[in-house]
Protein backbone atom coordinates (compact mmCIF):
# COMPACT_ATOMS: atom_id res chain seq x y z
CA UNK A 1 0.00 0.00 0.00
CA UNK A 2 0.97 3.26 -0.63
CA UNK A 3 1.26 6.76 1.54
CA UNK A 4 -1.49 9.37 1.17
CA UNK A 5 0.84 11.45 -0.85
CA UNK A 6 1.68 8.79 -2.99
CA UNK A 7 -2.30 8.41 -4.06
CA UNK A 8 -2.82 12.11 -4.23
CA UNK A 9 0.00 12.77 -6.53
CA UNK A 10 -1.37 9.04 -8.61
CA UNK A 11 -4.71 10.05 -8.41
CA UNK A 12 -4.31 14.01 -9.19
CA UNK A 13 -1.09 14.15 -11.17
CA UNK A 14 0.42 17.70 -11.56
CA UNK A 15 2.08 18.42 -14.76
CA UNK A 16 0.29 15.96 -16.99
CA UNK A 17 1.36 16.81 -20.36
CA UNK A 18 4.22 18.02 -23.03
CA UNK A 19 5.83 21.06 -23.17
CA UNK A 20 5.60 23.24 -26.49
CA UNK A 21 8.78 23.94 -27.67
CA UNK A 22 10.75 22.59 -25.01
CA UNK A 23 14.38 23.49 -24.01
CA UNK A 24 15.10 19.73 -23.18
CA UNK A 25 13.16 16.14 -23.11
CA UNK A 26 15.12 13.50 -21.29
CA UNK A 27 13.36 9.92 -21.34
CA UNK A 28 13.83 6.99 -19.50
CA UNK A 29 12.55 3.40 -19.12
CA UNK A 30 11.22 0.58 -21.43
CA UNK A 31 7.57 -0.42 -21.46
CA UNK A 32 9.24 -4.04 -21.37
CA UNK A 33 10.43 -3.83 -17.78
CA UNK A 34 7.40 -1.65 -16.52
CA UNK A 35 7.98 2.50 -16.67
CA UNK A 36 8.60 4.70 -19.10
CA UNK A 37 9.34 8.60 -18.29
CA UNK A 38 9.35 11.69 -20.51
CA UNK A 39 10.30 14.86 -19.05
CA UNK A 40 10.21 17.74 -21.04
CA UNK A 41 11.62 21.19 -19.39
CA UNK A 42 11.21 24.80 -20.10
CA UNK A 43 14.09 26.34 -19.14
CA UNK A 44 15.07 30.84 -18.72
CA UNK A 45 18.50 31.96 -17.48
CA UNK A 46 19.64 28.75 -16.11
CA UNK A 47 16.69 27.55 -13.94
CA UNK A 48 13.55 25.81 -14.63
CA UNK A 49 10.55 27.22 -15.19
CA UNK A 50 8.41 24.79 -16.19
CA UNK A 51 8.17 20.86 -16.11
CA UNK A 52 5.99 18.51 -17.50
CA UNK A 53 5.94 14.74 -17.61
CA UNK A 54 4.20 11.91 -20.01
CA UNK A 55 4.48 8.18 -18.04
CA UNK A 56 3.79 4.84 -19.13
CA UNK A 57 3.98 2.95 -15.61
CA UNK A 58 2.55 1.81 -11.73
CA UNK A 59 0.99 4.19 -9.25
CA UNK A 60 4.45 4.58 -7.71
CA UNK A 61 5.98 5.81 -11.48
CA UNK A 62 3.25 8.05 -11.97
CA UNK A 63 3.28 9.87 -8.29
CA UNK A 64 7.29 9.88 -8.64
CA UNK A 65 6.61 12.23 -11.76
CA UNK A 66 4.11 14.07 -10.84
CA UNK A 67 6.40 15.08 -7.59
CA UNK A 68 9.82 15.54 -9.29
CA UNK A 69 8.08 17.73 -11.94
CA UNK A 70 6.78 19.86 -8.73
CA UNK A 71 10.26 19.85 -7.41
CA UNK A 72 12.02 21.04 -10.19
CA UNK A 73 10.13 24.51 -11.15
CA UNK A 74 11.95 27.29 -9.79
CA UNK A 75 14.93 25.33 -9.60
CA UNK A 76 18.48 26.22 -10.77
CA UNK A 77 19.75 23.03 -13.10
CA UNK A 78 22.44 22.45 -11.27
CA UNK A 79 19.61 22.35 -8.11
CA UNK A 80 17.43 19.87 -9.77
CA UNK A 81 20.41 17.66 -10.61
CA UNK A 82 21.52 17.88 -7.07
CA UNK A 83 17.46 15.65 -6.11
CA UNK A 84 18.08 12.31 -5.66
CA UNK A 85 15.66 9.44 -5.31
CA UNK A 86 15.97 9.49 -2.31
CA UNK A 87 14.63 13.29 -1.70
CA UNK A 88 11.77 12.22 -4.26
CA UNK A 89 10.84 9.34 -1.80
CA UNK A 90 10.89 11.74 1.29
CA UNK A 91 8.51 14.12 -0.33
CA UNK A 92 6.26 11.54 -1.38
CA UNK A 93 6.52 10.18 2.44
CA UNK A 94 7.83 7.27 1.40
CA UNK A 95 8.23 4.38 -1.51
CA UNK A 96 7.78 0.42 -0.72
CA UNK A 97 11.40 -0.78 -1.08
CA UNK A 98 10.40 -2.82 -4.42
CA UNK A 99 9.01 0.47 -5.98
CA UNK A 100 12.42 2.64 -5.15
CA UNK A 101 13.69 2.28 -8.52
CA UNK A 102 10.50 4.48 -9.75
CA UNK A 103 11.99 7.22 -8.26
CA UNK A 104 15.63 6.66 -9.77
CA UNK A 105 13.88 6.56 -13.14
CA UNK A 106 12.03 10.04 -12.40
CA UNK A 107 15.96 11.20 -11.54
CA UNK A 108 17.22 9.81 -14.61
CA UNK A 109 14.60 11.19 -16.88
CA UNK A 110 15.18 14.33 -15.47
CA UNK A 111 18.96 14.30 -15.62
CA UNK A 112 18.64 13.09 -19.08
CA UNK A 113 16.48 16.42 -20.04
CA UNK A 114 18.75 18.56 -18.39
CA UNK A 115 21.53 17.32 -20.37
CA UNK A 116 19.74 17.41 -23.42
CA UNK A 117 18.82 21.13 -22.64
CA UNK A 118 22.86 21.84 -22.15
CA UNK A 119 23.58 19.90 -25.76
CA UNK A 120 21.33 21.98 -27.10
CA UNK A 121 22.49 25.50 -25.68
CA UNK A 122 26.35 24.36 -27.18
CA UNK A 123 25.19 23.93 -30.58
CA UNK B 1 -18.89 4.55 -1.40
CA UNK B 2 -20.44 1.29 -2.92
CA UNK B 3 -17.75 -1.57 -3.57
CA UNK B 4 -17.62 -3.91 -6.33
CA UNK B 5 -15.28 -7.08 -5.46
CA UNK B 6 -14.01 -8.90 -8.77
CA UNK B 7 -11.36 -10.23 -7.61
CA UNK B 8 -12.89 -13.53 -6.62
CA UNK B 9 -9.59 -15.25 -8.17
CA UNK B 10 -7.74 -13.68 -5.01
CA UNK B 11 -10.69 -15.34 -2.83
CA UNK B 12 -14.10 -15.42 -2.70
CA UNK B 13 -16.06 -13.88 0.69
CA UNK B 14 -16.79 -16.65 3.58
CA UNK B 15 -20.37 -18.22 3.04
CA UNK B 16 -22.48 -17.03 5.77
CA UNK B 17 -23.90 -20.70 5.70
CA UNK B 18 -20.20 -21.63 5.92
CA UNK B 19 -19.53 -19.54 8.49
CA UNK B 20 -22.22 -20.73 11.10
CA UNK B 21 -21.36 -24.44 10.47
CA UNK B 22 -17.49 -23.33 11.62
CA UNK B 23 -18.23 -21.45 14.51
CA UNK B 24 -19.07 -24.28 16.99
CA UNK B 25 -15.71 -25.79 16.06
CA UNK B 26 -14.31 -22.65 17.15
CA UNK B 27 -16.23 -22.31 20.45
CA UNK B 28 -17.00 -25.61 22.43
CA UNK B 29 -16.71 -27.91 20.14
CA UNK B 30 -13.26 -27.32 20.63
CA UNK B 31 -11.76 -30.98 20.55
CA UNK B 32 -8.90 -32.69 18.75
CA UNK B 33 -10.51 -35.47 16.38
CA UNK B 34 -7.88 -37.94 17.81
CA UNK B 35 -8.89 -37.51 21.24
CA UNK B 36 -10.78 -41.11 22.47
CA UNK B 37 -13.76 -39.01 24.51
CA UNK B 38 -16.81 -37.58 23.16
CA UNK B 39 -15.45 -34.10 22.64
CA UNK B 40 -12.57 -35.68 20.19
CA UNK B 41 -15.34 -38.05 18.33
CA UNK B 42 -17.61 -35.10 17.55
CA UNK B 43 -15.03 -33.46 16.11
CA UNK B 44 -13.45 -36.53 14.07
CA UNK B 45 -17.63 -36.70 13.08
CA UNK B 46 -17.34 -33.42 11.85
CA UNK B 47 -14.40 -33.59 9.37
CA UNK B 48 -15.50 -37.10 8.33
CA UNK B 49 -18.89 -35.49 7.20
CA UNK B 50 -16.71 -32.46 5.42
CA UNK B 51 -14.81 -35.40 3.57
CA UNK B 52 -18.23 -36.91 2.59
CA UNK B 53 -19.52 -33.35 1.50
CA UNK B 54 -15.66 -32.57 -0.34
CA UNK B 55 -15.74 -35.75 -2.27
CA UNK B 56 -19.68 -35.54 -3.35
CA UNK B 57 -18.70 -31.95 -5.12
CA UNK B 58 -15.85 -33.37 -7.39
CA UNK B 59 -17.41 -36.75 -7.46
CA UNK B 60 -15.27 -39.23 -5.75
CA UNK B 61 -15.39 -41.76 -2.40
CA UNK B 62 -14.05 -39.52 0.75
CA UNK B 63 -11.13 -42.06 1.56
CA UNK B 64 -9.73 -39.93 -1.71
CA UNK B 65 -9.53 -36.74 0.01
CA UNK B 66 -7.08 -35.61 1.78
CA UNK B 67 -7.26 -32.07 3.53
CA UNK B 68 -4.54 -29.78 3.85
CA UNK B 69 -3.75 -26.06 4.37
CA UNK B 70 -3.65 -24.21 0.93
CA UNK B 71 -4.04 -24.99 -2.75
CA UNK B 72 -0.65 -24.51 -2.68
CA UNK B 73 0.03 -27.57 0.06
CA UNK B 74 -2.18 -29.77 -2.14
CA UNK B 75 -0.25 -28.47 -5.60
CA UNK B 76 2.92 -29.22 -3.41
CA UNK B 77 1.96 -32.60 -2.58
CA UNK B 78 0.96 -33.90 -5.93
CA UNK B 79 4.02 -32.98 -7.38
CA UNK B 80 6.75 -33.87 -5.24
CA UNK B 81 4.39 -36.75 -3.33
CA UNK B 82 3.45 -38.65 -6.74
CA UNK B 83 6.91 -37.96 -8.39
CA UNK B 84 9.37 -38.79 -5.28
CA UNK B 85 6.79 -42.32 -4.76
CA UNK B 86 7.91 -43.60 -8.26
CA UNK B 87 11.18 -42.65 -9.06
CA UNK B 88 12.14 -46.30 -9.35
CA UNK B 89 10.09 -46.04 -12.55
CA UNK B 90 11.47 -42.76 -13.84
CA UNK B 91 12.19 -39.29 -13.05
CA UNK B 92 10.42 -37.46 -15.78
CA UNK B 93 7.59 -35.29 -15.36
CA UNK B 94 5.74 -33.30 -17.40
CA UNK B 95 3.93 -30.06 -16.64
CA UNK B 96 2.66 -27.02 -18.64
CA UNK B 97 3.92 -23.30 -18.71
CA UNK B 98 0.50 -22.10 -17.58
CA UNK B 99 0.81 -23.43 -14.37
CA UNK B 100 0.45 -22.23 -11.06
CA UNK B 101 3.77 -20.89 -9.05
CA UNK B 102 2.72 -23.93 -6.69
CA UNK B 103 3.23 -26.59 -9.49
CA UNK B 104 6.39 -24.76 -11.17
CA UNK B 105 8.21 -24.45 -7.82
CA UNK B 106 8.06 -28.14 -6.52
CA UNK B 107 8.61 -29.28 -10.58
CA UNK B 108 11.67 -26.90 -10.23
CA UNK B 109 12.65 -28.63 -6.88
CA UNK B 110 12.45 -32.22 -8.36
CA UNK B 111 14.68 -30.64 -11.08
CA UNK B 112 17.47 -29.78 -8.53
CA UNK B 113 16.50 -33.33 -7.16
CA UNK B 114 17.65 -34.90 -10.16
CA UNK B 115 14.22 -35.37 -12.26
CA UNK B 116 13.58 -34.32 -15.75
CA UNK B 117 10.41 -31.81 -16.58
CA UNK B 118 9.17 -30.84 -19.59
CA UNK B 119 7.44 -27.18 -19.88
CA UNK B 120 4.60 -27.47 -22.27
CA UNK B 121 4.00 -24.71 -24.50
CA UNK B 122 0.54 -23.55 -24.97
CA UNK B 123 -1.36 -21.65 -28.29
CA UNK B 124 -2.35 -18.45 -28.07
CA UNK B 125 -5.44 -18.83 -25.82
CA UNK B 126 -3.55 -20.59 -23.18
CA UNK B 127 -4.00 -23.75 -24.31
CA UNK B 128 -2.27 -27.07 -23.92
CA UNK B 129 -2.25 -29.55 -27.55
CA UNK B 130 -3.09 -33.41 -26.45
CA UNK B 131 -0.40 -34.36 -29.40
CA UNK B 132 2.25 -32.12 -27.79
CA UNK B 133 1.90 -33.97 -24.64
CA UNK B 134 1.68 -37.14 -26.54
CA UNK B 135 5.33 -36.28 -27.94
CA UNK B 136 6.95 -34.85 -24.70
CA UNK B 137 6.12 -38.51 -23.02
CA UNK B 138 9.04 -40.77 -22.56
CA UNK B 139 9.16 -44.19 -20.75
CA UNK B 140 10.74 -42.69 -18.11
CA UNK B 141 7.72 -40.05 -17.27
CA UNK B 142 6.28 -40.76 -14.01
CA UNK B 143 3.13 -38.02 -13.68
CA UNK B 144 1.84 -34.70 -16.08
CA UNK B 145 0.39 -31.97 -14.78
CA UNK B 146 -1.77 -29.36 -15.98
CA UNK B 147 -3.85 -26.85 -14.72
CA UNK B 148 -7.84 -27.24 -15.02
CA UNK B 149 -8.51 -23.51 -15.27
CA UNK B 150 -6.21 -21.06 -15.13
CA UNK B 151 -6.98 -18.05 -12.35
CA UNK B 152 -5.20 -15.27 -14.92
CA UNK B 153 -6.57 -15.95 -18.25
CA UNK B 154 -9.44 -18.05 -17.65
CA UNK B 155 -8.77 -20.25 -20.04
CA UNK B 156 -10.11 -24.42 -19.53
CA UNK B 157 -7.74 -26.90 -20.86
CA UNK B 158 -8.88 -29.94 -22.28
CA UNK B 159 -8.30 -32.23 -19.15
CA UNK B 160 -10.23 -34.79 -20.33
CA UNK B 161 -8.12 -35.27 -23.31
CA UNK B 162 -4.80 -34.70 -21.83
CA UNK B 163 -5.76 -37.27 -19.12
CA UNK B 164 -6.15 -39.89 -21.44
CA UNK B 165 -3.45 -39.29 -23.56
CA UNK B 166 -1.42 -39.92 -19.79
CA UNK B 167 -3.35 -42.84 -19.03
CA UNK B 168 -2.73 -44.90 -22.42
CA UNK B 169 1.25 -44.45 -21.35
CA UNK B 170 0.35 -45.41 -18.15
CA UNK B 171 1.18 -42.05 -16.66
CA UNK B 172 -0.23 -40.57 -13.49
CA UNK B 173 -2.03 -37.02 -13.92
CA UNK B 174 -2.77 -34.06 -11.83
CA UNK B 175 -4.99 -31.27 -12.41
CA UNK B 176 -4.91 -28.03 -10.46
CA UNK B 177 -8.53 -27.41 -9.92
CA UNK B 178 -8.09 -24.35 -7.66
CA UNK B 179 -9.65 -22.01 -9.82
CA UNK B 180 -12.17 -24.28 -11.40
CA UNK B 181 -13.40 -27.04 -8.46
CA UNK B 182 -17.08 -25.05 -7.22
CA UNK B 183 -17.19 -22.83 -9.98
CA UNK B 184 -17.58 -25.28 -12.67
CA UNK B 185 -18.96 -28.81 -12.71
CA UNK B 186 -15.89 -30.95 -11.67
CA UNK B 187 -16.08 -34.59 -12.05
CA UNK B 188 -12.89 -36.51 -11.45
CA UNK B 189 -14.53 -39.99 -13.21
CA UNK B 190 -15.48 -37.80 -16.26
CA UNK B 191 -12.09 -36.16 -16.51
CA UNK B 192 -9.92 -39.16 -16.00
CA UNK B 193 -7.22 -37.73 -13.38
CA UNK B 194 -5.77 -39.65 -10.70
CA UNK B 195 -4.94 -36.64 -8.59
CA UNK B 196 -7.01 -33.16 -8.17
CA UNK B 197 -6.04 -30.18 -5.85
CA UNK B 198 -8.98 -28.03 -4.36
CA UNK B 199 -9.01 -25.27 -2.42
CA UNK B 200 -11.92 -24.12 0.35
CA UNK B 201 -11.47 -19.87 -0.09
CA UNK B 202 -12.12 -20.40 -3.87
CA UNK B 203 -15.75 -21.29 -3.66
CA UNK B 204 -17.31 -19.29 -0.70
CA UNK B 205 -14.98 -21.77 2.07
CA UNK B 206 -12.81 -20.30 4.90
CA UNK B 207 -9.25 -19.66 3.94
CA UNK B 208 -6.82 -22.54 5.53
CA UNK B 209 -8.64 -25.30 4.43
CA UNK B 210 -8.15 -27.45 1.08
CA UNK B 211 -7.84 -30.79 -0.54
CA UNK B 212 -5.81 -32.91 -2.47
CA UNK B 213 -7.51 -35.85 -4.12
CA UNK B 214 -5.79 -39.30 -4.99
CA UNK B 215 -6.82 -41.94 -6.54
CA UNK B 216 -7.51 -45.21 -4.34
CA UNK B 217 -4.58 -47.18 -4.09
CA UNK B 218 -1.98 -44.79 -5.15
CA UNK B 219 1.38 -44.31 -3.00
CA UNK B 220 2.24 -41.04 -2.06
CA UNK B 221 5.40 -39.35 -0.53
CA UNK B 222 4.26 -37.69 2.46
CA UNK B 223 4.73 -33.54 2.49
CA UNK B 224 4.89 -33.43 6.50
CA UNK B 225 5.36 -36.58 8.24
CA UNK B 226 3.86 -36.57 12.05
CA UNK B 227 1.04 -38.57 13.05
CA UNK B 228 -1.56 -40.75 11.62
CA UNK B 229 -3.94 -37.90 10.61
CA UNK B 230 -5.46 -38.43 7.08
CA UNK B 231 -4.51 -42.10 7.21
CA UNK B 232 -0.80 -40.77 7.53
CA UNK B 233 -0.41 -38.93 4.71
CA UNK B 234 -0.75 -35.37 6.23
CA UNK B 235 -0.06 -35.41 10.02
CA UNK B 236 -0.72 -32.03 12.34
CA UNK B 237 -3.97 -31.57 13.96
CA UNK B 238 -6.70 -31.02 11.58
CA UNK B 239 -7.80 -27.44 11.22
CA UNK B 240 -11.26 -28.32 12.61
CA UNK B 241 -13.35 -25.39 12.35
CA UNK B 242 -11.66 -24.62 8.48
CA UNK B 243 -12.61 -28.28 7.45
CA UNK B 244 -16.25 -28.11 8.34
CA UNK B 245 -16.30 -24.55 6.61
CA UNK B 246 -14.62 -26.42 3.56
CA UNK B 247 -17.41 -28.92 3.53
CA UNK B 248 -20.91 -26.94 4.00
CA UNK B 249 -19.19 -24.49 1.09
CA UNK B 250 -18.49 -27.47 -1.39
CA UNK B 251 -22.14 -28.56 -0.57
CA UNK B 252 -23.58 -25.39 -1.18
CA UNK B 253 -21.54 -25.14 -4.33
CA UNK B 254 -21.94 -28.97 -5.39
CA UNK B 255 -25.99 -27.64 -5.59
CA UNK B 256 -25.32 -24.02 -7.23
CA UNK B 257 -22.62 -23.93 -9.59
CA UNK B 258 -24.73 -25.02 -12.34
CA UNK B 259 -26.96 -21.98 -12.07
CA UNK B 260 -24.29 -20.02 -10.90
CA UNK B 261 -21.87 -21.06 -13.82
CA UNK B 262 -25.51 -20.24 -16.23
CA UNK B 263 -26.14 -16.36 -14.85
CA UNK B 264 -22.43 -15.70 -14.25
CA UNK B 265 -21.24 -16.52 -17.60
CA UNK B 266 -23.69 -14.10 -19.00
CA UNK B 267 -22.37 -11.79 -16.70
CA UNK B 268 -19.18 -12.12 -18.19
CA UNK B 269 -20.23 -12.38 -21.52
CA UNK B 270 -21.59 -8.85 -20.61
CA UNK B 271 -18.79 -7.90 -19.08
CA UNK B 272 -16.38 -8.58 -21.78
CA UNK B 273 -18.31 -6.81 -24.69
CA UNK B 274 -18.46 -3.95 -22.81
CA UNK B 275 -14.74 -3.38 -22.15
CA UNK B 276 -13.74 -5.05 -25.53
CA UNK B 277 -15.96 -1.26 -26.51
CA UNK B 278 -12.65 0.57 -25.49
CA UNK B 279 -10.25 1.02 -28.27
CA UNK B 280 -6.54 -0.98 -27.88
CA UNK B 281 -8.33 -3.67 -25.39
CA UNK B 282 -7.81 -7.52 -26.04
CA UNK B 283 -9.14 -9.99 -24.53
CA UNK B 284 -6.73 -12.56 -23.04
CA UNK B 285 -7.31 -16.76 -22.84
CA UNK B 286 -10.14 -18.28 -24.66
CA UNK B 287 -13.25 -16.15 -26.09
CA UNK B 288 -15.36 -19.47 -24.58
CA UNK B 289 -13.68 -21.93 -22.96
CA UNK B 290 -13.65 -20.10 -20.07
CA UNK B 291 -14.39 -19.80 -16.42
CA UNK B 292 -17.76 -18.88 -16.17
CA UNK B 293 -17.26 -15.64 -14.05
CA UNK B 294 -13.92 -14.78 -15.41
CA UNK B 295 -13.07 -11.96 -17.89
CA UNK B 296 -9.15 -10.57 -18.51
CA UNK B 297 -7.82 -8.41 -20.98
CA UNK B 298 -4.88 -6.61 -21.89
CA UNK B 299 -4.98 -3.06 -22.30
CA UNK B 300 -2.43 -1.14 -24.58
CA UNK B 301 -0.31 2.07 -23.73
CA UNK B 302 -0.89 1.68 -19.87
CA UNK B 303 -0.34 -0.01 -17.06
CA UNK B 304 -1.92 -2.77 -14.86
CA UNK B 305 -1.18 -1.37 -10.98
CA UNK B 306 -2.01 1.99 -12.64
CA UNK B 307 -5.46 0.52 -13.54
CA UNK B 308 -6.08 -1.47 -10.49
CA UNK B 309 -5.32 1.49 -8.26
CA UNK B 310 -7.23 3.65 -9.80
CA UNK B 311 -10.19 1.07 -10.25
CA UNK B 312 -10.19 0.54 -6.52
CA UNK B 313 -10.22 4.38 -5.75
CA UNK B 314 -13.56 3.95 -8.05
CA UNK B 315 -14.32 0.38 -5.20
CA UNK B 316 -14.14 -1.76 -8.39
CA UNK B 317 -11.68 -4.23 -6.81
CA UNK B 318 -9.62 -6.16 -9.98
CA UNK B 319 -6.53 -8.36 -10.23
CA UNK B 320 -3.18 -8.04 -13.04
CA UNK B 321 -0.97 -9.21 -14.01
CA UNK B 322 1.50 -6.85 -14.74
CA UNK B 323 5.54 -6.79 -13.54
CA UNK B 324 4.51 -3.81 -11.36
CA UNK B 325 1.57 -5.21 -9.40
CA UNK B 326 4.14 -8.58 -8.82
CA UNK B 327 6.06 -8.71 -6.09
CA UNK B 328 8.56 -10.00 -8.08
CA UNK B 329 8.47 -7.54 -10.77
CA UNK B 330 8.47 -9.83 -13.73
CA UNK B 331 5.99 -9.93 -16.25
CA UNK B 332 3.27 -12.41 -16.20
CA UNK B 333 4.97 -15.71 -17.66
CA UNK B 334 1.75 -17.04 -18.52
CA UNK B 335 1.03 -14.43 -21.11
CA UNK B 336 4.07 -14.54 -22.50
CA UNK B 337 3.95 -18.04 -22.86
CA UNK B 338 0.65 -17.10 -24.78
CA UNK B 339 2.85 -14.70 -27.03
CA UNK B 340 1.60 -11.46 -25.40
CA UNK B 341 5.01 -8.79 -25.69
CA UNK B 342 5.86 -7.96 -22.46
CA UNK B 343 4.93 -4.72 -22.98
CA UNK B 344 1.59 -5.58 -23.78
CA UNK B 345 1.28 -7.89 -20.89
CA UNK B 346 2.44 -4.63 -18.43
CA UNK B 347 -1.73 -3.62 -19.07
CA UNK B 348 -3.00 -6.59 -17.92
CA UNK B 349 -6.67 -6.21 -15.70
CA UNK B 350 -8.37 -9.54 -14.13
CA UNK B 351 -11.98 -9.45 -13.15
CA UNK B 352 -13.23 -12.37 -12.06
CA UNK B 353 -17.20 -12.48 -10.44
CA UNK B 354 -18.68 -15.03 -8.05
CA UNK B 355 -22.09 -16.14 -6.46
CA UNK B 356 -23.00 -12.69 -4.70
CA UNK B 357 -21.83 -10.45 -8.08
CA UNK B 358 -24.56 -8.82 -9.45
CA UNK B 359 -25.70 -6.81 -12.96
CA UNK B 360 -25.58 -3.48 -11.09
CA UNK B 361 -21.64 -4.80 -10.46
CA UNK B 362 -21.38 -5.28 -13.79
CA UNK B 363 -23.03 -2.01 -14.96
CA UNK B 364 -20.42 -0.54 -12.73
CA UNK B 365 -17.58 -1.68 -14.05
CA UNK B 366 -18.25 -0.91 -17.74
CA UNK B 367 -19.55 2.59 -16.81
CA UNK B 368 -15.99 3.03 -15.07
CA UNK B 369 -13.60 1.11 -16.97
CA UNK B 370 -13.26 3.35 -20.03
CA UNK B 371 -13.14 6.47 -17.81
CA UNK B 372 -9.77 5.15 -16.18
CA UNK B 373 -8.58 4.03 -18.91
CA UNK B 374 -8.92 7.44 -21.03
CA UNK B 375 -7.07 8.83 -17.61
CA UNK B 376 -4.26 6.66 -17.86
CA UNK B 377 -3.55 6.72 -21.73
CA UNK B 378 -3.49 10.99 -21.21
CA UNK B 379 -1.07 10.04 -18.83
CA UNK B 380 0.76 7.77 -20.90
CA UNK B 381 3.68 9.02 -23.80
CA UNK B 382 2.33 5.97 -25.51
CA UNK B 383 -1.25 7.17 -26.19
CA UNK B 384 -0.43 7.86 -30.18
CA UNK B 385 0.41 3.84 -30.03
CA UNK B 386 3.68 2.14 -29.47
CA UNK B 387 6.26 3.65 -32.20
CA UNK B 388 7.61 0.06 -32.51
CA UNK B 389 8.47 -0.04 -29.00
CA UNK B 390 6.69 -2.69 -27.54
CA UNK B 391 8.71 -5.59 -29.49
CA UNK B 392 12.51 -4.67 -27.89
CA UNK B 393 13.74 -5.15 -24.79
Amino acid sequence: MYSEKVMDHFMNPRNVGEIENPDGVGEEGNPTCGDVMRISIKVEGDRIVDAKFKTFGCGAAIAVSSMITEMVKGKTLDEALSISKQNIADELGGLPAQKLHCSVLGSDALRMAIEDYRSRQKK
Amino acid sequence: MSTHYFDHVATTPLREEALEAMLPYLKEDFGNPLSQYEAGARAKAAIEEAREKVASLIGVRPSGIIFTASGAESNNFAIRGAALARQDKGTHIVVSKVEHHSILNPARFLEKSGFVVSYLPVDEHGLVDPEVLRKSITDETVLVSIIHASPEVGTIEPIKELAAVAKERGVLFHTDAVASAGNIMVDVGELGVDLMSLSAHQFGGPKGAAALYVKEGMRIVPLIYGGIQESGRRAGTENVPAIVGMGRAAELAASEVADNAKRLTKMRDRLIEGILKVPNVHLTGHRTKRLPGHASFVVEFIEGEAMLLMLAAKGIYVASGSACSSKALKASPVLLSMGVSASLAQGSVVFTMGGESTDEDVDYAIEEFPKVITRLREISPYAGGWGGQEESG
